[in-house]
């Protein structure tokens, strides 16, 4: 056995020392900075939140990759949905002339848009891959007004952090942060290759996220709130993917 | 009694060998189960049910959607699969570069892993294969050293699958790839990089048997006492 002499311990300890406190002053500058995913706590929250900081670092003005026209998938796969209910049934019936997408939170106007509304504010065409966790994936283009847009029109405050957004089925929500809120290719889509966004694939009204994984573009959009406090929303954790045990952060 | 030994491994070998190893067998279950939602590879882009395949792997899924030819679903289980498996995609990245980098720098690969000049040839290659195939017992000598396909091995897996394997990982993040594009592009698309993935999972599956084959054949637990001790049992104490 090699003893220790007592140099070594005392470089042990300055290193051992140092290296707490960096990860306390990590830590503090990774939350004022907005580097730490809500589902931070638990076993998994390291990883987490490693994988949340370093992506938010390294794609802080990075544009999902898009492609051409020819690569549009002509088989796209709508994954299979829980039953939409009498409300959904109902709306579509109407041919969704009243369907509502409510901004509220922390807006200086919360308002209500109808879907024609949404469809007379400049609209932008992605052609994007999405991808399932899964692992299968599928290109389209998606046309829809950027979120961005709708937040400006009702006016976000400036201590805002996070936007929850609602499908009509009930208990499904998600939230993405400000930044990729604001993102110039996140959209409310309307449309898919070129006619309307068609119910299977989420029509009349889907978020879109693009460089995350599927679960986050939630299909049947009727509400975006404005927070700058996730954690009041559900069990705290962000959305309800980390309550059914998945990940908050889905772009990987 | 203090019987002479020799320091065998590196305390950092041997704790970075072994956190390496629980970080991969984790990689390796989760990554599994994570296949069972959608058993099926492509080449290319895209993929997905209605799509062709380059292959599928003959088993049920956990997902109602996937034609199997089951009639029944397996629990979905992704959830925590996900979590772990990412959790420990860090875990090996960190242990992995602490390896390389500590290893670059006090003589380990140059002493340790590096083939001499010489054992590269042709012939000296071939006696070390005729020797591991005959499943001859190593001698003295080699609890003491990596032979020459060993080092190579052990080259190959460090500075060539590891790195394949997190290259091709990453470039199924919609998000990295939003960063750097050419991590995909190169690989020939997303799902190209998740096919070939699966593939370098089944290479460094190989690699871990035969590892452990050799480990048994050159006296189970005198090398994985070395490897936890970091102490060898000298020649002369051996029966």
């Amino acid at each position: 056995m090699s003893h220790i002499t007592r140099r070594k311990l005392i470089t042990t300890g300055i290193a051992a020392g140092a290296g707490v406190a960096g990860l306390a002053v990590a830590a503090k500058l990774a939350s004022r900075y907005g580097l730490i995913p809500p589902d931070e706590g638990g076993i998994y929250g390291p990883g987490e939140t490693l994988t949340y900081a370093t992506q938010k670092l390294l794609t802080k003005h990075s544009l999902a990759r898009e492609f051409s026209s020819k690569q549009v998938s002509k088989d796209p796969f709508a994954n299979e949905v829980a039953p939409l209910g009498d409300e959904f049934e109902g709306l579509k019936r109407g041919g969704f002339a009243d369907w509502r997408l409510r901004v509220d939170g922390l807006v200086e106007r919360p308002t209500s848009f109808s879907l024609a509304e949404l469809k007379n504010f400049p609209r932008q065409s992605h052609i994007t891959m999405i991808q399932c966790e899964e692992g299968w994936s599928y290109i389209a283009e998606w046309t829809g007004v950027p979120l961005s847009h709708v937040l400006g029109l009702v006016g976000v405050a400036p201590q805002a952090r996070h936007v929850v957004y609602r499908s009509i089925q009930p208990d499904w929500w998600e939230s993405i942060d400000m930044s990729d809120a604001m993102h110039p290719q996140t959209i409310l889509a309307q449309g898919m290759n070129g006619g309307e966004l068609p119910v299977g694939f989420g029509g009349p009204l889907r978020l879109r996220v693009m460089r995350q994984l599927g679960y986050k573009s939630v299909k049947y959009i009727t509400q975006v709130t404005v927070t700058d406090n996730i954690k009041q929303f559900g069990r705290g954790l962000g959305s309800a993917s980390p309550e059914a045990g998945y990940a908050w952060y889905a772009g990987i | 009694m203090a019987v002479p030994l020799r320091s065998r491994h590196s305390l950092l070998v041997r704790i970075t060998h072994w956190v390496m190893t629980l970080a991969f067998l984790a990689l390796l279950v989760t990554g599994l189960e994570l296949v069972v939602s959608h058993p099926r590879f492509y080449w290319g882009e895209v993929g997905n049910v209605n799509t062709p395949v380059m292959f599928k792997i003959p088993i049920p899924s956990s997902r109602a959607m996937v034609p199997t030819g089951y009639g029944y679903t397996l629990p979905d289980e992704n959830g925590w699969s996900r979590y772990l498996h990412f959790q420990s995609a860090w875990v090996l990245v960190f242990v992995g570069l602490l390896y390389v980098v500590v290893g670059a720098f006090n003589g380990h690969f140059r002493k340790n892993v590096l083939p001499a000049a010489g054992d590269v040839s042709p012939k000296s290659l071939a006696n070390s294969l005729v020797q591991h195939l005959k499943f001859r017992r190593p001698g003295a000598e080699e609890a003491w050293s990596y032979n020459v396909l060993q080092r190579l091995a052990y080259l190959a897996v460090i500075f060539l699958l590891f790195p394949m394997i997190i290259w091709t990982g990453l470039a199924m993040s919609p998000s990295f790839v939003s960063a750097f594009p050419w991590a995909v592009n190169l690989l020939g698309g997303q799902q190209s990089a998740r096919t070939l993935h699966f593939f370098l999972t089944w290479v460094l599956v190989l690699f871990l048997a035969v590892h452990v084959l050799m480990v048994i054949l050159a006296g189970f637990w005198s090398r994985v006492r070395a490897m936890i001790t970091g102490r060898a049992v000298e020649p002369w104490e051996r029966a």
